[in-house]
């Protein structure tokens, strides 16, 4: 039995991950951080996705993997595009600074 | 069991042996780039420790492992000390799916001259290689010091860029051999120059094998694109704050990374191992012949010797080579040393004119690096890809 | 043996996640980002995906992952100022509690009857994923494709400089 992980690990490293990345996105204020916590998000449902795949002894969660990175990659490109055009009209990355349309 | 120890003992013996080729090798490239450069400008190179400078590299490696290590006080100090093995582990990382040449019988076990065929071959090096971004840019980094950082930033924007053509470039010969095995892609190509991916299939790929060249100087951070170690504007770049063997490390890496280009280069576009013509023509003599012809050279300048020293050292070389040009001719050696011989001898040219160029042209400017990949490699290599993968579809039935 | 591979690997993903959220420099947090995606490329190996293994190490850790470290170290972000761990003291308890019950539904819905055995699935390579992607999901292929093209000008747009 030394040889097998149950499949249950992984969708359990899976989940403790996403938590994680969710903890990183409510607990952190620099922008670039809460981002990276989101890509620690994918990450985690990428796992679960790939996991499935096993499961069902079928290519599609691996295509969803795929479509999600491709979409992970659009993100960072627009995402960092942003951070840079924030930091550059306000000079700080704390999100809880960026509050102009507050009042 | 039995199989398991002798799997495992085989594959540490091939590790080990890979390791020092490639050691020696790496201090040797640095010895040859030193001598060519210096006949390019007709000058002597080195000549002092050895008979022509011959044990330059051991004086270099004594003189790098016994100097101060210096540790600055202001750099951030994990991220420094991580830098330089990140960069030479991703280095030595990639020769590990690269085959030499066909299988080998030594006594009764009948191995692949390769540590390991991954069917994603292609892929891994890829991989590995985009990977090796990171020790140079943390290098800067962590120095905390503006030219290292500006040499960091520099190169990790060249090689992001230039990854781009250079993937693109892989892909075109890839279409043709169909498969991302490095092992399968020589295999594919066997049979003469005709069936080369240079010059083989429905599109010969020479354009990609010219991007990808030329993307390969950017990579490995070579003149003309060298612009994060511009001397004279960025001190020494990333490793201005480095010295002693944390300086080999960067340096070391930057030579095993022209190699690994170079043996890619060799493997997708120049037949891997393979001859180019077969051997009922005759081109199983050839290294006879280049071997005797050098001994015949040496032979020849030992008798009439220009100064004193090469008067004994000369006709020392010339009877190596002769040597070796007899030993090519052994028909028990001659099934692994003459598709060694090929991918060596492959290597070694690119890995020539990658010190040619260096001799010869001057550096760009930034805009202008930037600009060559974005306006022009980019979309020349995307167009060569789509053409190949037009005729390819169209071909094959 | 594959357990013990799963087992590294899932520990230092896990170690590097939390050390993703707790470093307040940003490049450490990036760094050790950069440790979960090579340790899920290993899990994913582990699972028979070759292809998705390849891809995230070249894709997330090659070329998003460097474009974060290239930001940071082009903004010169300094680490993110302490106001103080207040939030640890209900947060911490609560994700543990969290993530126990998360693990123990998982236990539940998925009964160890399925095993992962390396090798126990070898439709990940990139013949299979290629001929997947050009047959069944050609239109979602093509609408990333645009997806990407949206994403390039809109990057280039937010990042120009200013015409006079």
């Amino acid at each position: 039995m030394m040889n097998a992980v149950p499949i249950s690990w992984f969708l359990t490293l899976s989940a403790i991950l996403f938590a994680l990345g969710v903890a990183g996105f409510l607990f952190r204020r620099n922008i670039i951080t809460v981002f990276m916590s989101i890509e620690l998000m994918l990450n985690a449902v990428n796992l679960s996705f790939v996991t499935f795949s096993y499961q069902h002894k079928e290519v599609s969660g691996h295509l969803f993997t795929f479509f999600v990175m491709v979409v992970a990659a659009a993100e960072a490109a627009v995402g960092l595009a942003i951070i840079l055009t924030v930091f550059k009209g306000r000079s700080t990355l704390n999100i809880d600074d960026v509050n102009s349309m507050k009042n | 069991m039995q199989l398991l120890d002798s799997f495992i003992f085989i594959t540490l013996l091939k590790a080990a042996v890979v390791f020092g080729v490639l050691m020696t090798t790496l201090a040797y490239l640095q010895w040859v780039e030193r001598k060519v450069i210096a006949h390019v400008q007709v000058r002597p190179g080195p000549y002092r420790v050895g008979p022509h400078g011959l044990l330059q590299p051991v004086a270099d490696i004594i003189k790098l492992l016994t100097k101060e290590d210096l540790l600055p006080p202001y750099v951030n100090k994990p991220l420094y000390l991580l830098a330089p093995f990140l960069a030479i582990s991703m280095a030595l990382l990639s020769i590990s799916v690269i085959p030499f040449g066909p299988t080998i019988q030594v006594g009764p076990v009948t191995t692949w001259m390769q540590l390991t065929d991954l069917n994603i071959g292609v892929l891994f090096i890829l991989a590995v290689s985009s990977m090796s971004v990171y020790g140079i840019a943390l290098a800067g980094w962590a120095s905390n010091n503006k030219y290292a950082l500006i040499g960091g930033l520099r190169s990790s924007a060249q090689m992001i860029s230039y990854e781009l053509p250079m993937s693109l470039a892989i892909a075109a010969p890839l279409l043709i051999s169909n498969t991302l095995s490095l092992r399968q892609l020589v295999e594919a190509q066997s049979g003469g120059i005709f069936n080369w991916n240079i010059l083989h299939g429905p599109f010969p790929q020479v354009i990609s094998f010219i991007i990808f060249t030329i993307a390969a100087f950017a990579e490995t951070n070579r003149v003309p694109f060298d612009l994060p170690e511009a001397e004279n504007e960025l001190v020494a770049g990333f490793h201005t704050e480095y010295s002693s063997m944390k300086f080999a490390s960067f340096f070391m890496a930057e030579y095993a990374n022209m190699i690994t280009v170079s043996a890619m280069a060799t493997l997708l576009f120049l037949g891997g191992w393979m001859a180019p013509w077969p051997a009922a023509w005759g081109s199983s003599l050839v290294p006879t012949a280049i071997f005797a012809i050098a001994g015949a050279t040496a032979l020849y300048h030992g008798a009439n010797a220009a100064r004193k020293r090469d008067k004994l050292t000369l006709p020392v070389f010339g009877i190596i080579f002769l040597i070796i040009a007899g030993v090519f001719l052994l028909p028990m050696v001659q099934s692994w040393l003459l598709p060694l011989f090929w991918f060596a001898g492959k290597t070694g040219a690119i890995l020539f004119l990658f010190i040619w160029v260096r001799a010869t042209l001057p550096r760009f400017r930034y805009d202008q690096l930037m600009g060559f990949t974005w306006k022009f490699l980019f979309p020349v290599a995307m167009l060569n890809l789509l053409v190949t993968a037009f005729l390819v579809a169209w071909t094959t039935k | 043996m594959d357990v013990i591979l799963f087992l590294i690997f899932a520990l230092i993903a896990v170690a590097c996640a939390i050390n993703v959220v707790v470093q307040t420099h940003p490049i450490s947090s990036a760094l050790s980002l950069v440790g979960v995606m090579g340790s899920l490329a290993i899990l994913y190996l582990l699972l028979g995906a070759e292809f998705i293994a390849a891809a995230q190490v070249i894709v997330y850790a090659g070329a998003i992952m460097v474009l974060f470290v290239f930001v940071i170290m082009l903004l010169n972000a300094g680490a993110e100022t302490r106001k103080g761990r207040s939030y640890l003291i209900p947060g911490a308890p609560l994700l543990i509690v969290f993530l126990g019950l998360v693990a123990y539904y998982v236990q539940r819905m998925f009964p160890s009857s399925t095993m992962v055995r390396f090798g126990g699935f070898t439709g990940g390579g990139p013949k299979d994923i290629g001929h997947a992607l050009f047959t069944t999901y050609l239109l979602p292929f093509e609408v990333t494709s645009i997806l990407i093209l949206v994403a390039i000008i809109g990057a280039i747009v937010l990042a120009r400089k200013e015409i006079e």
